[in-house]
C-alpha cells in the first residue's frame, strides 16, 4: 500500500536526507524505523503525508504517486494518514475533546469547523477515540493539565477520529518514561490489529523495536540498511545498523507495570 | 627615615581615565545641547521668572471653583469620545487579524512580503493620530468619522505589532499537527493559532481601548469630534470655570476606565 | 453504528449566568454606540468626498519640495521642543522616583501618594497641558516645553521608582554598616546602581516626546505642527505630503538611534 521507489530527498541546504530508498510496506503491517540520530528517520516518515517533499524518485500511497499532490489532494492524502509526534503537539490551551475533533478537520467544511458545527456522528467518533485509550473522563480538561503519557493518548485520541487507513509516529515515546513508553506503544499495537491500520513508528530503543515490530527497517546516513521481520533481528543486527556496540542509552527497559490506571 | 607613598602607583581616580574622559565629553554634549534647544525654544531657566509664576497662578485661580451646572453638557460630548474610542478600537481588532499573521515570520513564508507589512506597519505608527486626524477632516470634512478613522490607523499600527509579536511566541508544534490531518489554512489559524494568542489578543486590544480613550480626548482640537472641541471652545471663551468641569470630569472617568480594564487584563494573562 | 454521545460538559450555572450578562451587555453597549453616534453618511458618502479624494490624495502623495527647507526648520525646533522637555523630565523624575519607591521613602502614605501623582499627572494628555499653558502664558514653544516636561515626569518618575525599587539593598547595608552617610550612600552605593536604567529610559522618553511634539503646533504650541494647520487650513496638500514625509523619515531616524543606544546602554 506504500511504496517507494528510487526515493531521495535533498534538503535546500545541501543534506542528503533519503538516499535511493525502495521499500513496499504493505496494508495492516507494523512496522519499526531505527537508526541513529540524523539517519533520516523523520525524513522518512514525513515523505510519507508530505510534510517534505523527496526531491527524487517515486512514492506511491494505494497506488498513486503523492509527490505532485498539492492543495486539495494533499490534504485528502493527509487526511487518510495520520500522525503522532514525538511532543504531542496538542494545542495545550484547548480541552481535550477539541483537540481530539480536530482530527476530523480534513472530512469538514471549513465553515462548519469554525462555528464548532460538528455531526453527532463525528463527535461520537471522537469520544469513542477518547474511550479506546481509555481517557474519556478527561473530555473536558485543558490539554495541559495532562501528563506526558495522557497527553500521547490524547493525540492516539485524534489519529483515531481521523479514521486513517496509515498511522504515522515520529519517536512517540521519547519524551516518556519507561512504564508510560510501553503503555502507549500497547495502544498503538492494539489499534494497529483492531483497525488494520497500517502503523510506521521512529523509535531509537532496540528492545521496544523487537517487542512490539512486525517488521524493523534499519536507516543510516539516509540509507536503508537493513529491512527484515522483528524475529529475525537481534543485538547484532542492531550493531550493525548504528555502526557501533549497542549502549545502554539504547535500551529503554521497564514494562507497562507501575503506570497510573485512568 | 620612613619612606614617603609613591603617589605614581596610587590610582588617580576610581574609574579608569578613559571611561572618565568618554563620560565627561557625553555629559559635556548633553549639556550644551540642552542649553542650545532652550535657547532655540526661548524656554531657558530664565523664563521661569516672577512674571511667569505669576501668570501660571493666575490661571489656575480661575479654574476653581469648577462649574457643576455645565456638566451635562461635558457627559455628553465624553460619551462621544468613548463611543469613537470603542468603535476605532473594535475595528482596528478585526483589522489587525490578516495584518499580524503577515507580520509574523514564523507563519509567512515570504521575506519580501513580511518584510513590506512589517515596514508598513512600523510607518503607520510614525505619524500621532492627531496629525492623521488633519488629514481625515480635510477628506471627510469636520465631525467624529474623521477622528474615528484616524483611531483606527493609529491602533491598527500598534495592536498589529503587539500581536504579531505573540504569534511569533507561540507553539509551532499544534500548527503541524492540524496541517497533517488534513486542515487547511483557515483550519491551521483557528484550532492551532487562535487559542494560543486569544488572551494575549483581549488583553492588548484593551489596552488599546485606554490609549484610544484618551487620544480621543484631545482630537477635537483639530475637529474630529469628542470633547476636545467643546474645552477649545471654552478656553477660547475665557470660561474657565467650565474648563475645569472639563479637565476634571474627563480625568475621572479616564482613571475609571483604565481601572477596570488593568484589572480585566490582569485575570486574563 | 450504536452512537454514544459524551457526556455535557459540567456547567456551573453561575457561570453560564455570569456569560449570558456579559454577552447581552456587550451587544446591548454597541448597540447603544452604534445607535447614537452621529455620523453624517450621506455627507460622507457625497459627491464632495469624492471631490476631496481627487484633490487631496494626489497632492499628498506628491511632496512639495520647494517648502522642504521651512519644514525642516520646524522639524528642528520640533526636536528642540522634545529635548529641552524630555531634559527638564528627566532630571524633575529623579526627586519623584526616589519619593514613590517603596524601598527608600518608608513611609507608606507619602510613598503611596507619590505614586499616585505620577499616574495623574500621566493622565493628562501633553496636547492638553500645552493648550492650558498657551492661554496661560501665550503661545510659542515654551509652552510646549513645559507641557511635554511635566507630561513626562509622570512617566519616567513611574519607571525610575520601578528602577529604585528593584536595586541591591544589601549593598547600601553594607555601607550603612561601614558608617557611611545618608549622601555618600546616595552617591556611592544607589545612584551607579540606577544611572544605567535612568539614562535608558530618558532616552526612550525622547523618542516619545519628538512624536508628541510634531502635534503641539496645532494649537499654537511650536515646532511643526505649526505648519501643518497653515498648511491644510489653506488646502495645500502637497505641502502637508511634504511635512508627513519630513515626520516619517525623522521619528523613524530617532527611534532607530535611541534603540541602538538603549541597547548599549542596559
Ligand atoms: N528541515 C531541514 N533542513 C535541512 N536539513 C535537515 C532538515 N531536517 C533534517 N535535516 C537533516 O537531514 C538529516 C536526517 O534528519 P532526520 O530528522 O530525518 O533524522 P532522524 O533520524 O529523524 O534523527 P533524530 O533521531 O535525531 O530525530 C540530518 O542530517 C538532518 O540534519
Ligand atoms: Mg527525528
Amino acid at each position: 500500500m506504500i511504496e517507494m521507489k528510487d526515493l531521495s530527498l535533498v534538503y535546500p541546504n545541501g543534506t542528503q536526507g533519503l538516499k535511493n530508498i525502495n521499500v513496499n510496506i504493505n496494508k495492516g503491517e507494523f512496522v519499526v524505523i531505527v537508526g541513529l540520530s540524523g539517519a533520516g528517520k523523520s525524513t522518512f516518515i514525513r515523505s510519507i503525508n508530505r510534510l517534505v517533499t523527496p526531491t527524487e524518485g517515486q512514492l506511491f500511497v494505494d497506488d498513486e504517486n503523492i509527490l505532485k499532490y498539492k492543495g486539495k489532494d494533499l490534504r485528502k492524502l493527509r487526511t487518510k494518514v495520520g500522525m503522532i509526534f514525538q511532543n504531542y503537539n496538542l494545542v495545550k490551551r484547548s480541552t481535550v475533546m477539541k483537540n481530539v475533533i480536530s482530527g476530523r478537520l480534513g472530512h469538514t467544511g471549513t465553515l462548519k469547523s469554525i462555528l464548532n458545527l460538528y455531526s453527532k456522528k463525528d463527535i461520537a467518533l471522537a469520544y469513542e477515540s477518547l474511550k479506546r485509550v481509555n481517557i474519556e473522563e478527561k473530555l473536558y480538561s485543558r490539554a495541559d493539565q495532562l501528563s506526558g503519557g495522557q497527553q500521547q493518548r490524547v493525540s492516539i485520541a485524534r489519529v483515531l477520529t481521523q479514521q486513517p487507513s496509515v498511522v504515522l509516529a515520529d519517536e512517540p515515546v521519547a519524551s516518556l518514561d519507561p512504564p508510560t513508553s510501553h503503555q502507549v506503544m500497547k495502544y498503538l499495537k492494539k489499534i494497529n490489529s483492531e483497525d488494520n491500520i497500517t502503523t510506521i513508528v521512529n523509535l531509537h530503543f532496540i528492545d521496544m523495536a523487537m517487542e512490539y515490530a512486525d517488521r524493523i527497517i534499519g536507516m543510516r546516513a539516509g540509507e536503508i540498511v537493513f529491512d527484515g521481520p522483528a524475529s529475525e533481528v537481534n543485538e547484532k543486527t542492531f550493531e550493525e545498523i548504528y555502526g557501533r556496540p549497542i549502549k545502554e542509552d539504547d535500551i529503554r527497559g521497564g514494562t507497562e507495570e507501575n503506570v497510573e490506571t485512568p | 627615615m620612613s619612606k614617603p607613598l609613591n603617589t605614581n602607583r596610587v590610582p588617580a581616580s576610581l574609574v579608569s581615565k578613559d571611561t572618565k574622559f568618554r563620560m565627561n565629553i557625553i555629559m559635556l554634549v548633553v549639556l550644551a545641547l540642552y542649553i542650545l534647544s532652550s535657547v532655540m525654544t526661548n524656554s531657558s531657566i530664565l523664563r521661569f521668572d516672577a512674571d511667569f509664576f505669576a501668570n501660571v497662578w493666575n490661571m489656575i485661580v480661575q479654574l476653581f471653583p469648577p462649574n457643576w451646572s455645565y456638566a451635562g453638557v461635558v457627559v455628553d460630548k465624553l460619551l462621544e469620545t468613548i463611543k469613537m474610542a470603542l468603535i476605532a478600537t473594535t475595528i482596528a481588532g478585526i483589522l489587525c487579524i490578516p495584518f499580524s499573521l503577515l507580520a509574523a515570520s514564523n507563519i509567512v513564508q515570504n521575506k519580501f512580503l513580511y518584510n513590506f507589512i512589517k515596514m508598513f506597519l512600523n510607518i503607520m505608527r510614525t505619524i500621532p493620530e492627531l496629525i492623521l486626524a488633519v488629514v481625515f477632516v480635510g477628506l471627510f470634512g469636520i465631525g467624529v468619522f474623521g477622528g474615528i478613522l484616524a483611531l483606527i490607523i493609529f491602533s491598527l499600527g500598534i495592536l498589529a505589532k503587539l500581536i504579531s509579536e505573540t504569534i511569533e511566541a507561540i507553539d509551532m508544534n499544534p500548527l503541524e499537527a492540524i496541517r497533517a490531518s488534513g486542515g487547511n489554512t483557515l483550519q491551521v489559524i483557528w484550532y492551532a493559532i487562535v487559542p494560543q494568542v486569544l488572551p494575549q489578543f483581549v488583553s492588548f486590544t484593551l489596552y488599546v481601548f485606554e490609549i484610544n480613550v484618551r487620544a480621543s480626548v484631545v482630537l477635537g482640537f483639530v475637529g474630529a469630534g469628542g470633547i476636545g472641541l467643546i474645552l477649545q471652545q471654552q478656553l477660547n471663551f475665557l470660561s474657565y470655570q467650565n474648563v475645569s468641569t472639563i479637565i476634571v470630569i474627563t480625568f475621572v472617568v479616564v482613571v475609571i476606565i483604565d481601572y477596570i480594564s488593568n484589572k480585566l487584563r490582569g485575570r486574563l494573562v | 453504528m450504536n452512537i454514544i454521545v459524551p457526556p455535557k460538559p459540567p456547567k456551573s450555572g453561575v457561570k453560564t449566568i455570569r456569560n449570558i450578562i456579559i454577552g447581552v451587555g456587550m451587544l446591548a453597549l454597541y448597540i447603544w454606540t452604534f445607535a447614537t453616534i452621529e455620523i453624517p453618511w450621506d455627507r460622507i458618502f457625497s459627491q464632495r468626498t469624492v471631490e476631496n479624494f481627487d484633490r487631496v490624495i494626489p497632492k499628498l502623495f506628491s511632496p512639495d519640495f520647494t517648502f522642504a527647507s521651512r519644514v525642516f526648520e520646524y522639524m528642528m525646533e520640533t526636536l528642540f521642543i522634545a529635548f529641552t522637555g524630555s531634559f527638564m523630565a528627566a532630571i524633575l523624575a529623579v526627586p519623584f522616583g526616589f519619593f514613590a519607591a517603596s524601598n527608600i521613602n518608608r513611609n507608606p502614605f507619602l510613598n503611596t501618594l507619590g505614586k499616585w501623582i505620577l499616574n495623574a499627572d500621566r493622565t493628562f494628555p501633553e496636547i492638553l497641558l500645552a493648550l492650558i499653558f498657551v492661554v496661560a502664558i501665550g503661545p510659542g514653544a515654551f509652552a510646549g516645553v513645559l507641557a511635554i516636561a511635566i507630561h513626562s515626569v509622570g512617566m519616567l518618575g513611574k519607571l525610575y521608582s520601578e528602577v529604585v525599587e528593584s536595586i541591591d539593598m544589601n549593598v547600601v547595608e553594607a555601607m550603612e554598616a561601614n558608617g557611611a552617610n545618608k549622601i555618600q550612600i546616595f552617591f556611592y552605593g544607589i545612584m551607579p546602581q540606577v544611572i544605567p536604567e535612568f539614562l535608558s529610559y530618558a532616552i526612550y522618553r525622547f523618542e516619545i516626546d519628538v512624536r508628541a511634539s510634531t502635534v503641539l503646533g496645532i494649537i499654537g504650541a511650536g515646532g511643526i505642527g505649526t505648519l501643518l494647520v497653515i498648511s491644510s487650513r489653506n488646502r495645500n496638500w502637497d505641502e502637508v505630503g511634504m511635512i508627513l514625509l519630513v515626520i516619517i523619515i525623522f521619528v523613524s531616524i530617532i527611534d532607530y538611534i535611541s534603540t541602538f543606544i538603549r541597547k548599549r546602554i542596559v
